[in-house]
């Protein structure tokens, strides 16, 4: 039994919006340097877990432990030193459309850690050509591109700032599955590059295999549901089941 | 709970809706704080100042341009039909300055900016809102009350003042057309009347009033915009009520700005 406290620990989380319960308890841990996908149906409180763990919600009740320290996740102060630790790649990838792709990119560097503007373009050229982005993408805007491309942009702003914590919110979502493969093994040769610690959330089954050491099934606003991810396909657990066949019959209600 | 008598309920509707009015303006008054703080707070985003600068002022000045030198036209126009009345036409010039420079030059170049700036603002601000990058500013530690809101608030308030001189100037040259062109008033004459009739306050005082609505106008767009919810149709919302609501605090600030100043 190791002693080092998990990375990141969700004890007792709980969160509603207008009475209606999202996150009804959650417990959950990640080890340092390990990667866990979320999954889940659609309302099950997936986006409000890693929004509270990336400080940008407050929980209603229940703590946030990193390295086993809680976060004071109302203080202003707090958050901003939890964002210097985490790194985000957003659902829509959530560019900037006033920005060119580099300086998107480069955006920590510049605005928070007040990196010259030559320095930080040169990093983020490095860091671009790592999710396989060309120069010559490099001046233009995030509407000139492609949807699999904006994913790849914000998975390079995202690790540009060497996060110990990465947030995957839906990598490979609206994408046709071989460029969602594609970002997929970008994601796992940035999370082991970087050695960090991921957590992502999303539908598909393929994207949690691939990048997922473990994976926990979230259902009703709690962890129903959490193993190595070679298991998804025998976990004995009727939602997991469910989930995994994409049968509309079973303790999972369809989100109609 | 909700069974009170008929006759109470529409007490408890104006109740309900007091309160609901009483909740927005805390809510609108702690935003407004949180973004005059940041104002005064580093880290400064000069580059987004620049812009907001450009936007609000630069590319402002022909829609503002255009308001004064018709307005200027009208009034000159409308203050002769009724100088003529009492055969005080004479006084045209002195009146033209004095309601340009008092109240028609800060109102009308604030109020085509709320049409055009506040609304763009709280447009932008929503969008940014509703694709999650107000949520990515905060990740990638940057607080967007700096980045986003003190740079059109200061923007707004130094920009509006420079409008609005320059929509004194144009709407009296407006008024002096008018006068001189179709009226036969003496070009110099005019000029002269103009020059000594107005006193420095006059013109200062409308460019207090400017600084306050150019608070206003980017306040109302940016708090619209940050607030916004519910995708496109959210960020249409969030773009009327911003116009909606500068234009009436503009009106309301002015009433209360010009009181406070008559009685200096």
């Amino acid at each position: 039994m190791s002693e080092t406290p998990p990375k990141l620990q969700w004890r007792g989380i709980k969160k509603a919006f207008d009475g209606a319960p999202v996150l009804r308890r959650l417990d959950l841990d990640v080890a340092a340097g390990r990667s866990l996908v979320i999954i889940g149906g659609s309302g099950q409180g997936k986006s409000v877990t890693i929004k509270i763990a990336a400080g940008l919600m407050p929980p209603d009740a229940g703590a946030l432990l990193i390295d086993g320290q809680p976060i004071d996740l109302a203080s202003a102060r707090e958050r901003r030193r939890l964002a210097g630790r985490v790194g985000m790649l957003f659902q829509g990838a959530a560019l900037f459309d006033s920005l060119p792709v580099w300086e998107n990119v480069a955006f920590r560097l510049i605005n928070a850690d007040r990196m010259a503007r030559k320095a930080a373009k040169a990093r983020a050229l490095e860091v671009l050509e790592k999710v396989r982005i060309g120069r010559q993408f490099a001046e233009l805007y995030p509407n000139e591109l492609s949807g699999g491309m904006q994913k790849r942009v914000g998975l390079a702003r995202a690790v540009i700032g060497d996060p110990e914590i990465l947030f995957l919110d839906e990598p490979t979502t609206g994408l046709d599955p071989i460029t969602g493969r594609a970002i997929n093994a970008l994601i796992l040769e940035q999370v082991k590059g970087l050695g960090c610690t991921a957590v992502t959330i999303t539908h598909d089954l393929d994207s949690a295999r691939t990048i997922g050491d473990e994976i926990a099934m979230l259902n009703d606003g709690v962890i129903v549901w959490r193993g190595p991810a070679a298991d998804i396909d025998r976990s004995g657990n009727p939602s997991v089941d469910q989930f995994v066949r994409g049968d509309p019959d079973g303790p999972i209600k369809a989100a109609v | 709970m909700t069974d009170i008598p008929a006759v109470l309920r529409p007490v408890r509707s104006v109740g309900r809706s007091v309160l609901a009015a009483l909740r927005q303006a805390g809510a609108v008054t702690l935003f407004a704080g949180r973004g005059v703080a940041a104002v005064f707070s580093p880290p400064w985003f000069f580059g987004q100042l620049g812009r907001q600068i450009l936007g609000v002022g630069y590319f402002s000045l022909p829609v503002v341009g255009l308001t004064a030198v018709f307005t200027g036209a009208a009034l000159a126009l409308n203050i002769y039909t009724g100088g003529g009345r009492f055969n005080a036409e004479q006084i045209m010039p002195q009146i033209v300055a004095l309601g340009i420079t008092r109240e028609l030059g800060p109102v009308l170049a604030a109020l085509m900016l709320a049409g055009r700036v506040s609304a763009a603002m709280a447009a932008e601000i929503g969008a940014m809102r509703a694709t999650e990058q107000i949520d990515a500013l905060q990740t990638l530690s940057t607080d967007p009350y700096r980045y986003l809101i003190a740079p059109r608030l200061a923007a707004a308030v130094l920009t509006l003042p420079v409008l609005t001189l320059v929509a004194d100037i144009i709407g009296i040259a407006g008024g002096w057309l008018v006068a001189t062109k179709t009226l036969d008033f003496n070009a110099t004459v005019y000029v002269r009347n103009t020059w000594d009739f107005l006193q420095s306050w006059d013109v200062v005082s409308g460019l207090i009033k400017a600084a306050v609505f150019g608070f206003i106008v980017a306040l109302m767009g940016c708090y619209h915009g940050f607030t916004a919810t519910g995708g496109a149709r959210g960020v249409g919302r969030a773009t009327t009520h911003a116009v909606v609501s500068a234009a009436i605090l503009i009106f309301a600030a002015d009433y209360l700005l010009t009181s406070l100043f008559t009685h200096r």
